[in-house]
């Protein structure tokens, strides 16, 4: 998307518009919660169009809801891709976006800085479904090049990652998936599309934990997954469930019937239908509410994190801090390349004194939150070795930025004056002044 | 007419005009992609009159299967092109010369020559989409399955 192109709708207005006409039954301005599980039939026949996917239309809100439907058109337009399935987290996300892709004995390449909680999932749990994840640092694109193989379904990253500040040189690697046939995924969750859109950068399907900055008053579980529709999954030679038959709908081929249009059917018609994480109307409604004003918000997240970030780099009790907007930063030219508009609200900083000195700082503060979440408008703070990132070995912290004296950051909406000050007092508190 | 890219009123009066559409390539097979447009557009109040040599005589969700355009014995609207884009030139050809308004090729159906020689005999040319999406997308139904309609607007739908 051009936000200046004359004729197209800018970021605000569809944050504000997409997917939302006048609801057709009543004329409601603002989008309705239809609290409903399912949808009467007109007859038999109509039904039976409906369940063989030959015509549009709700039956069970397990697969699809008129006010979920909302933000998923809403999500896709934000992100500049042709459709989008909401699910009940931003963990489901990541399984509903792997599920039309993978089989038993298939490999995905995963980056190593994702965050924790995904290195869980990828590593330990799809490996029961015989999904084996490899990792790679992807600040090494000849080692992402070596990991991919023709059993390599999808190459998945963040672009911004949580917690280390790294920026992935996303255009790099949407180029080495594509030379091995496969979609390159990236977790947006961090910079959200207000910040940055991967599809615009080669990415192939975006997701997201709507759980963080786009509902951003931390609320309301969600995630998202959204397809740009360019990937040719037939010409891959590799990806059944959409290119071939499927059993489950009599032998329907969801590639050739619904083109660009096949993943998102499937992501619903499929992954929700039979793994069933679907969102709730009323979390989708709150997250509608959010996106509404991203873009305002993201600005002033942004500024902060800033604000906060070189108040902190001068900080005597303070050993670095690891923000991709402050100019020396390894990442600082790969932010200003994907993220002119801001190097986003998260990232970490090491306290002089190890794990005791961290332990103490995310206990010394009085208004910043001490919790496991990202993306509020509230300013939260952890020590991710001891929590979010605790079921990893030392190794793998390491490897994702979440090493002992690592304390994480995410900046909300506060008068800056009102974090700094807060961090001061409890960083003075920790070194002992 | 830019056949790159159309501009949603041109769609959106095409489908209001249309009422009786010849589908070249229309299939018996039920979980063909053309008998889900055939389907779909009947439920929209469309007759689609299927057209399709091999099943000639049979029946189509009730319509009588035709061999070709010119053995249909009613005024057609539209020709609806299900066939591979190089099969697309004589199917115009008959287009025109039956008399339709619009000729309309299917999503992966594009032959620049045809449509040049239809949009000269006077008929309205859509290439390289499919009526029933373009329908759902412009009715605001496309949204209802998370598909990015586009569409921005703030009156109730209008198809």
């Amino acid at each position: 998307m051009n936000d200046s192109a004359p004729g197209k709708p800018g970021f605000e207005t569809l944050s504000i518009h997409a997917g939302a006409q006048p609801d057709p039954a009543t004329g409601a301005r603002a989008t309705p919660i239809y609290a409903t599980t399912s949808y009467v039939f007109d007859d038999v026949d109509h039904a039976a169009s409906l369940f063989n996917l030959q015509t549009t239309g709700f039956i069970y809100s397990r697969i699809m809801n008129p006010t979920v439907a909302v933000l998923e058109e809403r999500l896709a337009a934000l992100e500049g891709g042709r459709g989008a399935t909401a699910t009940a987290s931003g963990h489901s996300a990541q399984l509903v976006a792997l599920f039309p892709l993978m089989s038993q004995g298939d490999e995905f390449v995963a980056s190593s800085k994702l965050y924790g909680g995904s290195i869980t999932q990828f590593g330990q749990t799809f490996k029961k479904f015989g999904w084996k994840a490899t990792f790679v640092d992807p600040d090494d694109m000849n080692a992402v090049k070596r990991a991919v193989n023709e059993r390599t379904k999808a190459v998945f990253t963040e672009c911004l990652a949580n917690p280390g500040g790294v920026v992935v040189d996303i255009e790099a690697m949407a180029k080495i998936a594509h030379a091995a046939n496969c979609p390159l995924i990236v977790d947006n969750t961090l910079a959200t599309p207000y910040l940055l859109r991967p599809l615009e950068w080669g990415a192939d399907i975006v997701v997201h934990s709507t759980t963080k900055f786009l509902s951003g008053t931390g609320t309301t579980i969600g995630g998202v997954v959204i397809d740009s529709g360019r990937f040719d999954w037939m010409k891959a030679g590799k990806y059944p469930d959409l290119a071939g038959p499927c059993a489950a709908y009599h032998g329907l081929r969801f590639y050739e019937t619904f083109g660009d249009m096949g993943y998102t059917m499937h992501c619903h018609a499929v992954g929700l239908r039979d793994l069933g994480p679907t969102m709730s109307p009323f979390g989708a409604w709150i997250t509608l509410l959010g996106v509404e004003t991203l873009a305002l918000r993201m600005d002033r997240h942004c500024a902060n994190a800033q604000t906060v970030a070189e108040f902190l780099q001068g900080h005597k009790a303070v050993a670095w801090v690891n923000y991709a907007g402050l100019p020396a930063n390894r990442y600082n030219a790969l932010a200003r390349k994907y993220l002119p508009k801001g190097a986003g609200a998260v990232f970490t900083f090491g306290v002089k004194g190890g794990y005791q000195a961290g332990v103490k700082v995310v206990q010394g503060v009085n208004m910043l939150s001490h919790l496991a979440n990202i993306g509020d408008s509230r300013s939260l703070i952890i020590h991710p070795a001891s929590t979010t990132h605790r079921q990893l070995t030392e190794e793998q912290q390491v490897a994702a930025g979440a090493g002992p004296d690592v304390v994480r950051l995410s900046i909300g909406l506060e008068s800056a004056k009102d974090i700094v000050a807060d961090l001061d007092q409890a960083l003075n508190r920790a070194v002992g002044n | 007419m830019n056949h790159d890219s159309y501009p949603d009123d041109y769609i959106r009066a095409i489908l209001n005009k249309v009422r009786v559409i010849a589908m070249v390539g229309a299939s018996p097979n039920w979980n063909r992609p053309s008998y889900f447009a055939m389907k779909y557009l009947q439920g929209k109040g469309f007759r689609v009159i299927p057209v399709n040599p091999t099943a000639a005589g049979q029946e189509i969700l009730g319509e009588k299967v035709y061999a070709s355009l010119k053995d249909i014995p009613e005024k057609v609207d539209m020709v609806d092109v299900f066939r591979a884009s190089k099969e697309a030139g004589p199917i115009a050809d008959d287009a025109i010369a039956i008399g339709a308004k619009v000729l309309w090729m299917q999503l992966g159906v594009r032959d620049d020559a045809a449509a040049r020689r239809a949009e000269e005999a006077g008929l309205e040319v859509v290439m390289n989409r499919c009526p029933k999406i373009e329908y759902a997308r412009l009715n605001a139904e496309l949204g209802w399955h998370g598909i990015n309609s586009g569409v921005i607007s703030a009156k109730r739908r209008r198809i």
